[in-house]
């Protein structure tokens, strides 16, 4: 990377000018840099430079149990830890071929559509500032608000859940989460319409992002572009519908797609996922099945807790299981969810022992910011800030 | 009650009597009302930016469902001049490879131009410092000098986001300039004089008042005036989320706080310009004349902060677009009408 970014400034010519922007700048949304060479103000050339927020997660996670890793995975894209938490045990569940119970499933659902609600939330709060809109932030949080209450009434936490667990959810939903819900579900659909009042019709909107940072379906599709942006471009392409996981296959939503795949497109996009995913969230709560919360997988989850605190061989269960963990069979396995930001994938090879040999994350930023340079060259500076702010990266899921 | 009017000249006659009853010469009368009036000027500015950078945090929080400053005093009202002070006592910074004498003078530029203008406002029935019989392109001329400073801050810095910061303005300001003189061309034809006392005198009542006779007018000057002043959603040149903060990112202490003052007294004199010429001046009903001035001035300084806290900012290039393409030929055809009709 370094050398690439060298080998883009010794290109120089003196007609341009080299601008560092970031790792800190208001708008990179993080420690994103970017290496612009500017003739005025028209982006010519433009290099990402990544890895200021580089933690080691990946190399961590080989050093943990299977049970351990599930905090490790919330602190990477850490405004859809949920999403992220299932990805992860959906693929260990995949490796050790253990069915969900129904309504573990229904649950799981429900949280991470949620999530992805509370992930557009911010990230319309950021583009907006970003694009100068600056109440919109104010009035997105205020209702992400709300959803990380739920968030904490189900796991203790609001933004590092580590609710979801290997067969299921960590305990089961608690009193007050149904009212808490259809709280939601009651005020959201008019909250959004005030975002759309402010920003849908607007002018100066309109004209920021209509036509800017356009990325045509072949180059999103050849760059593994996946997400709101590919949808953007009009490629009706969405994992829930296409690879069903976690009984997607139940539930009755539609897929929002654009036309010209510009920062507009991305934001109509978005707006209509937050409402498509409320249907989802409705449809979840009234569908909820009576069951279990957790697959009793002996070995694998932990027993009930009234049975460790009865039963001598229930206690030496978890003890093992919370010292040593289990062991899958060696295999490799790949499984990928539909995150707010776009496919989101772990591969983990396992070889046999307690911790993972290998895992691998497919982060939809990573590869969404890759096409970045594609949408911003012969832009403005104005629209590089634009189009960072649709792509909706989280550094900590593309430094890892 | 409260009346003002006249205050300035019945102090500078007082003076005269004692002046002339002591046999001191007149040059030092007039040496000391200039610095009299200095101080007041300076004084007012003080505290009508500290007060509106106050205004401003509780408007935009109120309409972001915050309270803003509320630790401080009542609904935080000491807030600005604590900040003020604690601006005054951090150290005067001056990075190294600046151009330092540049980097010096442009708050100063910035902060002095801002102050002259306040000679030719006046804010009330005989509240003007000085009558100037070109009052009005006495302010714009005052007002375009705004943009060396920032050239000269965005230049002197030595930093990449700083001299786009100076560039943008210098484009920006010059660009408005043309539309907002156009604008107030049309008051000038209707009312036959320059002067601001003139002009407001020739608005007794509400249907003569120049918002209702130059509709286009006003509209024309309050955009191009906030576009002057660099507010949102023309606040390109310091845009904070592109270029970091424009022409002031290297500026810290005092002289940051001259331009964030200069920046609060041009949003007052863009607000007091439109009351004066647009919508009649001190006069109005019951009320004081000073105070009504104050009343309209601060309804246009809330309007413009609605403005700020509502839309978004509009691009570099399509903000040129704007002032040459639209709100120029607006502007022509405004003055051409009220040539034709007037």
């Amino acid at each position: 990377m370094k050398s690439q970014v060298r080998n883009r400034i010794e290109r120089i010519d003196a007609n341009t000018m080299i601008l560092n922007m970031g790792p800190q700048h208001p708008s990179t949304h993080g420690v994103l840099r970017l290496i612009l060479e500017l003739d005025g103000e028209t982006v010519i050339k433009a290099t990402p430079d990544i890895g200021f927020l580089h933690t080691g997660i990946e190399k961590a996670m080989e050093n943990k149990t299977y049970a351990q890793v599930i905090p490790l995975t919330d602190r990477m894209d850490y405004v859809a830890s949920l999403s992220n938490n299932l990805a992860y045990l959906l693929s260990v569940e995949k490796l050790l071929d253990i069915q969900v119970p129904p309504k573990a499933q229904f649950i799981r659902v429900l949280l991470t559509e949620l999530t992805r609600i509370a992930s557009h939330l911010v990230w319309v709060g950021t583009h907006a500032h970003d694009i100068g809109a600056m109440s919109m932030l104010l009035y997105a949080f205020r209702e992400r608000e709300k959803l990380l209450d739920i968030f904490e009434l189900c796991s203790g936490q609001r933004m590092m859940t580590s609710y979801f667990r290997i067969g299921g959810l960590a305990q089961d939903i608690p009193e007050g989460f149904e009212s808490k819900v259809r709280e939601v579900l009651g005020t959201f659909p008019d909250r959004i319409n005030d975002y759309e009042n402010l920003l849908t019709k607007n002018r100066i909107w309109l004209n920021r992002t209509v036509g800017v940072g356009k990325i045509s379906a072949e180059d999103a599709i050849d760059g593994g572009v996946s997400g709101p942006i590919l949808r953007g471009c009009g490629v009706s392409w969405d994992i829930r519908r296409s690879n069903p996981y976690s009984g997607y296959e139940k539930f009755e939503f539609d897929i929002p797609t654009g036309k010209d795949g510009d920062v507009y497109d991305r934001y109509l996009v978005r707006i209509e996922e937050m409402r498509q995913s409320l249907r989802i969230v409705g449809q979840a709560l009234d569908g909820i099945p009576e069951g279990d919360f957790v697959a009793r997988v002996p070995g694998v989850v932990l027993p009930p807790k009234e049975e460790v605190l009865s039963n001598i061989e229930a206690l030496i269960f978890q003890f093992k299981l919370v010292v040593e963990g289990f062991s899958p069979p060696v295999g490799e396995v790949y499984h990928s969810i539909e995150s707010p930001k776009g496919e989101l994938g772990y591969y983990i090879i396992s070889d046999g022992s307690n911790k993972p040999c290998r895992v691998r994350v497919r982060p939809p930023c990573f590869v969404n910011l890759s096409a970045l340079p594609k949408m911003i060259e012969g832009g403005l500076i104005a629209d590089v800030v634009a189009v960072i702010g649709s792509i909706d990266i989280v550094l900590g899921e593309i430094d890892r | 009650m409260f009346e003002l009017d006249n205050v300035f000249k019945a102090v500078y006659f007082w003076l005269e009597g004692l002046f002339t009853r002591w046999g001191i010469p007149q040059f030092w009368l007039d040496l000391l009302s200039m610095l009299l009036i200095f101080a007041v000027i300076i004084a007012f500015i003080s505290v009508s930016a500290l007060f509106l950078v106050w205004w401003e945090r509780k408007v935009s929080a109120h309409m972001q469902v915050r309270f803003g400053p509320m630790r401080t005093g009542w609904h935080g009202w000491r807030q600005t001049i604590i900040d003020a002070i604690k601006l005054i006592m951090k150290e005067d910074i001056v990075p190294a490879k600046v151009d330092k004498v540049v980097f010096v003078i442009a708050p100063i530029v910035v902060f002095v131009s801002a102050l002259m203008v306040y000679v030719c406002i006046p804010f009330g029935r005989g509240l003007i410092v000085k009558d100037l019989n070109i009052g009005i392109l006495y302010i714009l001329a005052i007002t375009t000098f705004t943009v060396v400073g920032l050239l000269m801050a965005g230049w002197g810095s030595n930093n990449k986001w700083s001299l786009l910061g100076g560039l943008r303005s210098a484009a920006q300001i010059v660009s408005y300039e043309v539309p907002l003189t156009l604008s107030v061309l049309g008051v000038v034809l209707l009312t036959q004089s320059l002067s601001m006392v003139e002009i407001v005198k020739s608005q007794v009542h509400f249907w003569d008042w120049y918002i209702i006779r130059q509709p286009i007018g006003f509209l024309v000057y309050i955009t191009a005036a906030i576009a002057e002043v660099n507010r949102t959603p023309f606040d390109i040149p310091e845009a904070e989320q592109e270029l970091v903060a424009g022409y002031s990112t290297e500026y810290s202490g005092m002289k940051f706080a001259m331009f964030f003052f200069a920046e609060f007294t041009n949003l007052f004199t863009i607000s007091a310009v439109s009351t004066t010429l647009f919508l009649g001046g001190w006069h109005g009903p019951w009320l004081p004349s000073w105070m009504w001035f104050f009343i309209k001035t601060f309804s246009v300084i809330l309007v413009i902060m609605w403005f700020r806290w509502t839309y978004p900012r509009i691009r570099v290039d399509q903000l040129m677009g704007f002032a040459w393409k639209f709100l120029l030929p607006l502007a022509f055809l405004n003055l051409i009408l009220t040539g034709l009709f007037a």
